[in-house]
């Protein structure tokens, strides 16, 4: 492996990483543009009202103020992310559904005169009652949020493999538990931030903090009443995603309106609370679990019923559930399965895609139900999980097809590294081990964006390569893996690479960052990019060297005939044959990416294959507990991790690195804190995440499996990693404590309780 | 109001007019341009906007401005070396410390404090020394390499 590739494989530096350390690169909030005007959301204080009026006199008189727009003055036009299911407006219209929507956007000269302009606006309502937890929002007579759908559930999935019935009627021990998965935030460490200008053509530029360029130009567009041509979405470099920054937000949609109604730029910026309260969240999710095993550990049935808490808006529903659903099926040979997803209505701050995206809520529920169960059948957790690990190839109930699956290895590994024979139930009180298992996909076949584009441009004799690409690197390393791609292809180092990305009118259509899908998308389009250009140099040098192209390799800076390196020319060499030979310059390489979706899986069909490829991940957490305070403190977590083959280890060890602090994170510590709608923690001091002093060690054992359609081999890898953490967690704790955690984030309240609650039967049963 | 005032950046006096309550992080950012200092809560709670005052990692979104006055002010945009990466940022870039880069200036300045008071710290002094610093991306793990490389490399 080592010698097969330059650099591809290699653990290079991100070349944006100079940049960033040396704290040049542009963010939103830094760009600034002539004339540029502040604007500001007004935002709702009640969970659920009408909008009876909108005085807005005062504020337009107050010196500075230059544009304001509430929702009786925009079309009346919902945008989304999954397009059957758009109900939000880009400020609210009749009434407001959750503490924090967007009822005004106003611009002015300063901050101070905007906010002073947001005091100024008198808003009446009418108060509506509210409905806060997704079980009662589904109760007849709950107040409705969204009319038109009739009740609370705005989406309904259900999947039904084999025959539930006779497989819980063969299993030997079966259980039901309800589990509850709270809410959490992204917390990316950059806030949310919009920049628009409306030319005098007519046209908008918006650079904003977007995960997805192409997906922000469609919903702008649309709430905007405007052909998608008339607008320009440029991401500059975003500080952090994690799926919180795939929607429209009204920052982006206020700089749009207040920059053509103003006639100068208007930017803005939310600050932390509005992160927090009007940006996105992950779902708090209820999960019913009923599993049945045989003896020997078999899965036979499995039957799973969820309640997704969407909040006000639907944001990615109905895809939230549907992955919920798609990842019940894998990483486990069930042939008994039944998936019941509803995604519920209630009036407060709206869940969104967060990575992962629906997976670690419904994969903590079924872990902790395994755990259960091999405790009762006296099977070993890893052993269970061998028995039932999906492997390559193998028939799926589902139709899934899975070309590459390194789940077993994962396993083996991480419980060999572990050592879980000579510890598992052998540590003191207090110290315990944990296992758990999951999959992710390599983006999605069943989107409406499943392609990629990419254009590789060399232009000059220095030979020095310009890559075009959709994607949107949000800090996750895209720019950089698509320029070792190419690189890789073309012989060059990272060094003769510039990659210019993610702006609508420059770069070719992507999905985004989104569904893990960049790897194996944009990835494959660079590729496929770069093996146009290198064809067209190839032709030329042949000609030359009196060979056929076929016989020459691109490899570090050269151009030379397979088997006889001393034939051949430099990379410039090689360029200047091209330009001499009166070839069109630049040349230009084409790449276009297409999943290959004849029969993809839909929410309506029970059966198909949903992504090109999964990845596969098992994770072992050590946790220690104080049994006097409850307080749990994780010390590693080892990680089994088949990401296909690895294009910059380093990239994929931080990406895991990251996973394990955000898991390890959402186990113990993060939950958002309501009260009747609004959110009491809306700052780092009461949400507590992970710092440098609470970060667990992480061990990282690749897997390699290579798959045949991924480029190079690669699959995704900065995702799914993040969902076994919490389970693993969850079953070492109980190891630990005897303590079964069915709700999280494992405070030390609920393990005091847990182990009054043993002490107590240990008593009765004495 | 306005009143004109001189702040020490980067070994550079600079003469500006500003109110009196703007915090050190406004006046960097909007006043100076010195974007590189990052502004990730304004309330004292993520360390993005941490910069040296003489000498010290202080949160510019608490400190006023006129606070600043007389000090030796450090931000990022002063750590390179007519252009190049001092031997702390090529540590991050080279030991992937350095994802979506937001907490990476703060990150930064924290560590070059404790390196200038400590330069040999233990990992335990480490951590302690950025555990006000949040970062989403990295898990900490590669930022505490980083700064033990650049350590042992005698910044």
């Amino acid at each position: 492996m080592g010698n097969e590739y330059s650099v591809v494989g290699k653990r290079l530096p991100r070349i944006d990483a100079h940049g960033k350390a040396l704290g040049q690169m542009q963010y939103i909030e830094d760009i600034v543009l002539p004339r540029m005007l502040c604007g500001k959301i007004l935002r709702s204080p009640l969970p659920h009202a009408k909008i009876l009026n909108i005085d807005t006199s005062k504020a337009e008189r107050l010196p500075g103020v230059k544009g304001i727009v509430t929702g009786k003055g925009i079309p009346r036009k919902t945008y989304g992310i999954v397009p059957k299911a758009h109900d939000e407006y880009a400020l609210a219209i009749d009434k407001v559904r959750y503490i924090g929507d967007d009822v005004a956007a106003v611009a002015a000269v300063d901050e101070d005169t905007a906010e002073e302009a947001l005091s100024l606006i008198k808003v009446d309502y009418e108060p509506l009652p509210a409905v806060f937890d997704p079980e009662e929002a589904i109760k007849p007579g709950a107040p409705l949020i969204h009319e038109e759908y009739g009740s609370n559930i705005s989406a309904k999935i259900l999947k039904n493999f084999g025959d539930i019935d006779k497989g819980f009627a063969e299993a030997d021990y079966v259980r039901e538990d309800r589990f509850y998965h709270q809410a959490v935030n992204h917390a990316p460490l950059e806030p949310h931030g919009a920049i628009a200008l409306y030319d005098a053509r007519g046209k908008f530029t918006v650079w904003s903090s977007t995960q997805i360029p192409f997906f922000m130009r469609r919903n702008l567009a649309k709430t905007l009443d405007v052909p998608e041509s008339d607008v320009r979405v440029i991401k500059p470099t975003v500080g952090g995603g994690f799926g919180q920054k795939l929607d429209l937000f009204a920052k982006d949609f206020g700089a749009a309106w207040l920059a053509r109604q103003t006639g100068r730029p208007v930017k803005i910026i939310y600050n932390r609370e509005e992160v927090f309260t009007c940006t996105r969240q992950r779902h708090p999710m209820v999960i019913y679990v009923k599993t049945g095993i045989k003896k020997d550990g078999t899965i036979v049935a499995q039957h799973c019923r969820i309640y997704a808490d969407g909040g006000a808006y639907n944001s990615t529903a109905p895809l939230i559930i549907t992955l919920s659903a798609y990842f019940m099926m894998i990483p486990y040979m069930i042939r008994n399965l039944r998936f019941e997803g509803h995604h519920v209505y209630t009036n407060k701050p709206v869940g969104g895609a967060m990575r992962g995206h629906g997976i670690p809520q419904v994969r903590f529920g079924c872990e902790s139900s395994l755990d259960m169960l091999a405790e009762e059948a006296g099977i070993d957790p890893v052993a269970l999980r061998l028995k039932n690990a999906l492997r390559a190839n193998e028939p799926h109930p589902a139709q899934y097809k899975i070309y590459t699956c390194g789940l077993s290895e994962a396993i083996e590994k991480t419980a060999e590294s572990m050592q879980w024979k000579d510890r598992y139930g052998k540590l003191p009180k207090g110290h315990g081990i944990g296992i758990a298992a999951s999959a992710y996909p390599s983006g999605l076949n069943n989107m409406s964006h499943i392609g990629a584009g990419a254009i590789v441009k060399i232009q000059q004799d220095d030979g020095s390569v310009t890559l075009l690409s959709g994607a949107a690197d949000i800090g996750q390393g895209a720019e950089s893996m698509l320029a070792q791609i190419a690189a890789e292809v073309l012989g060059v180092t990272l060094q003769e690479m510039r990659v210019l990305a993610a702006d609508t009118e420059l770069t070719p259509l992507d999905s985004g960052t989104f569904g893990s899908g960049v790897t194996f998308r944009a990835g494959n389009a660079a590729r496929l990019a770069a093996l146009d250009a290198r064809k067209q140099i190839a032709d030329v040098v042949a000609d030359k060297l009196e060979v056929s192209p076929d016989d020459l390799v691109f490899r570090d800076k050269r151009v030379f005939v397979q088997g006889s390196s001393d034939k051949g020319m430099s990379w410039n060499e090689a360029i200047k044959a091209v330009q001499y030979a009166d070839k069109p310059m630049p040349i230009v390489g084409r790449g276009f990416y297409h999943v290959d979706a004849v029969e993809p899986t839909t929410l309506l069909t029970q059966e198909g294959n949903f992504s090109p490829a999964y990845s596969f991940m098992a994770q072992g957490a050590e946790v220690k507990v104080d049994l006097e305070t409850g307080q749990v403190k994780v010390l590693k977590v080892t990680a089994g991790h088949d990401c296909g083959f690895a294009l910059n280890p380093i990239s994929v060890e931080g990406q895991l690195e990251g996973s394990v602090a955000g898991g390890a994170g959402q186990a113990i510590y993060e939950d958002i804190d309501w009260d009747e709608g609004r959110i009491r923690n809306t700052n780092f001091l009461d949400y507590k995440m992970l710092t440098s002093l609470e970060m667990p060690d992480v061990e990282n054992i690749e897997v390699i499996t290579n798959d045949p359609y991924g480029p190079f081999g690669a699959k995704e890898a900065g995702e799914g990693t993040i969902i076994p953490t919490a389970a693993c967690i969850t079953n070492a704790v109980y190891n630990a404590t005897g303590v079964r955690i069915k709700e999280l984030p494992i405070t030390p309240e609920k393990i005091l309780k847990g182990l009054e609650e043993l002490k107590a039967k240990a008593a009765a049963k004495a | 109001m306005k009143q004109l005032i001189e702040l020490k950046v980067n070994g550079e006096v600079y003469e500006v007019a500003i109110e009196s309550h703007r915090t050190l992080l406004e006046v960097l950012r909007e006043s100076l341009g010195f974007v590189g200092t990052k502004r990730g809560c304004d309330e004292g709670t993520c360390g993005a906007c941490t910069v040296l005052v003489n000498g010290k990692p202080i949160l510019s979104c608490l400190m006023l401005a006129t606070d600043a006055i007389g000090a030796e002010i450090e931000t990022i945009e002063g750590q390179a070396i007519t252009g190049k990466p001092s031997p702390l940022q090529k540590a991050f870039v080279d030991y992937g410390a350095i994802q979506c880069g937001f907490c990476s200036p703060g990150m930064i300045l924290s560590a070059k404090a404790l390196l200038r008071e400590n330069p040999k710290p233990t990992e335990r002094e480490i951590k302690e020394a950025i555990s006000g610093n949040l970062c989403r991306c990295t898990g900490y793990i590669k930022i505490v390499e980083a700064i033990k490389v650049a350590a042992e490399s005698n910044v």
